[in-house]
């Protein structure tokens, strides 16, 4: 018998997931090595619920898993084909809202967007492409910003306000016609106090950030998603 | 005694392509031999058959950057009853869709006329005989429908067999970890 008292469980795909009263749904899970899919949610920062890939059916009912609280009880849908379908069609708006040329993109093979493509089976990108037209900001000395692959998850402004305490990035513009900008008056990155080391710099979970000089350093291989999917990876920090 | 199975005709293309896709196919090594003994190749650059006839299965390689490519899809999704988008150029338009973002008449003048190094009176070519560029590089798929897509730059010669035994066999491909890549 354990000295403490059990844990309430919830039900996530036929497995009871214990958690903490107060955890949501994703927290819980990652907990127990359970992989939701995800892209915006990251365990270091509070939710944010733009990208919808988590979404689950709790008792019956579509629900973010990274703002819905665990309860007890509760019966979740994770993995099944009705919410795979679902996400692959939220990855595929993603893909054609974007410039996502894999093949030139140093951050293939360590992206987030990409390793969750390959996990829900996206062969296509089924809707007809955007081709944005954002200019890149190469003026830092140590970084470069690529916004045509920005999927908005703001995770670097939350990086720069909350843990850096610069306030570097933000969100500007309306509907499509949303994206990320940085917050100087020129615009541009070189105009602000941000730096290689900040937390913002290494926390984007596409190809948008980038260290300069760094790029394709990893053999073919070797790189992250090459070796597990992102599914087998749950407990590592993204 | 069964009588010989019919072969399963296939064609091939390079639109705006590198013939990457096709080298990775011819990287199948010597899984080719056994592949001849299920198919027989329609038009493709690895045959002399100019036009593409009735066929089982298509794979396009290649986005769609000029007039000719629209005829040479369009040809194909008349006569292959499976098409298949084979590469990252044919699914998304690829890399060279990285010009997209440019005017048309600004890249021909920059390479034709204006680079530095061109003869004197150099100038964008302009003879009928050539087709027009179009303003932009579109994925197949904006052109005509499509069955299938094996993304990847190159697909792996892996990939495509996995893919290819697959669709012989009358299975819906799936490729998992690994064979799956973009890159």
């Amino acid at each position: 018998m354990s000295d403490s008292p059990a844990l309430p469980v919830f039900i996530l795909d036929d497995e009871e997931i214990p958690f903490t009263p107060g955890q949501t749904i994703i927290q819980a899970a990652r907990a127990a090595g359970k992989y939701i899919p995800h892209l915006c949610w990251h365990p270091d920062f509070a939710a944010h619920g733009s990208c919808k890939l988590c979404t689950v059916k709790v008792d019956g009912r579509m629900g973010a898993a990274c703002t819905v609280e665990a309860r007890a009880g509760q019966v979740v849908e994770n993995r099944g084909p009705e919410l795979d379908d679902k996400r692959r069609t939220l990855l595929q708006m993603l893909f054609v809202e974007g410039n996502h040329f894999c093949p030139s993109c140093e951050k293939s093979g360590d992206c987030v967007l990409q390793a969750t493509a390959y996990e829900l089976g996206m062969m296509s990108p089924h809707f007809d492409h955007f081709y944005p037209d954002r200019p890149v900001d190469a003026s830092h000395p140590d970084v470069l910003l690529d916004f045509n692959r920005c999927i908005m998850c703001e995770l670097c402004t939350r990086a720069s306000r909350d843990v850096d305490g610069k306030n570097v990035f933000a969100l500007s513009g309306r509907g499509t016609a949303s994206h990320l900008i940085v917050n100087s008056e020129s615009g541009r990155l070189a105009d602000t106090d941000f730096s290689v080391h900040d937390r913002a710099a290494s926390i984007c979970p596409v190809g948008v950030i980038l260290k300069k000089r760094v790029g394709f350093a990893t053999p073919i291989g070797q790189r992250r998603f090459d070796v597990r999917p992102i599914s087998a990876q749950v407990e590592e920090d993204i | 005694m069964d009588a010989p199975k019919k072969k399963l005709r296939v064609a091939t293309t390079s639109l705006a392509g590198c013939f990457g896709c096709h080298m990775s196919f011819l990287d199948i090594d010597e899984r080719l031999m056994a592949l001849l003994e299920l198919v027989e190749f329609d038009r493709s650059p690895l045959t002399d058959i100019k036009h593409c006839g009735p066929c089982d299965l298509g794979l396009i390689e290649g986005g769609v950057c000029n007039a000719e490519n629209v005829h040479v899809l369009r040809e194909f999704r008349r006569n292959c009853k499976i098409l298949v988008a084979v590469g990252a150029c044919a699914i998304n338009g690829g890399l060279p869709a990285q010009r997209n973002h440019l005017d048309l008449r600004d890249i021909l003048a920059e390479v034709y006329h204006t680079s530095p190094g061109l003869a004197p009176g150099s100038a964008i070519p302009s003879d009928p005989e050539l087709p027009l560029p179009l303003n932009k590089v579109h994925p197949i798929h904006e052109v005509v429908k499509i069955d299938y897509f094996l993304p990847g730059c190159p697909p792996s010669g892996d990939a495509i067999w996995e893919f290819l035994t697959d669709l012989l066999a009358g299975r819906t491909p799936v490729m998992g970890h690994g064979l799956l890549h973009y890159d």
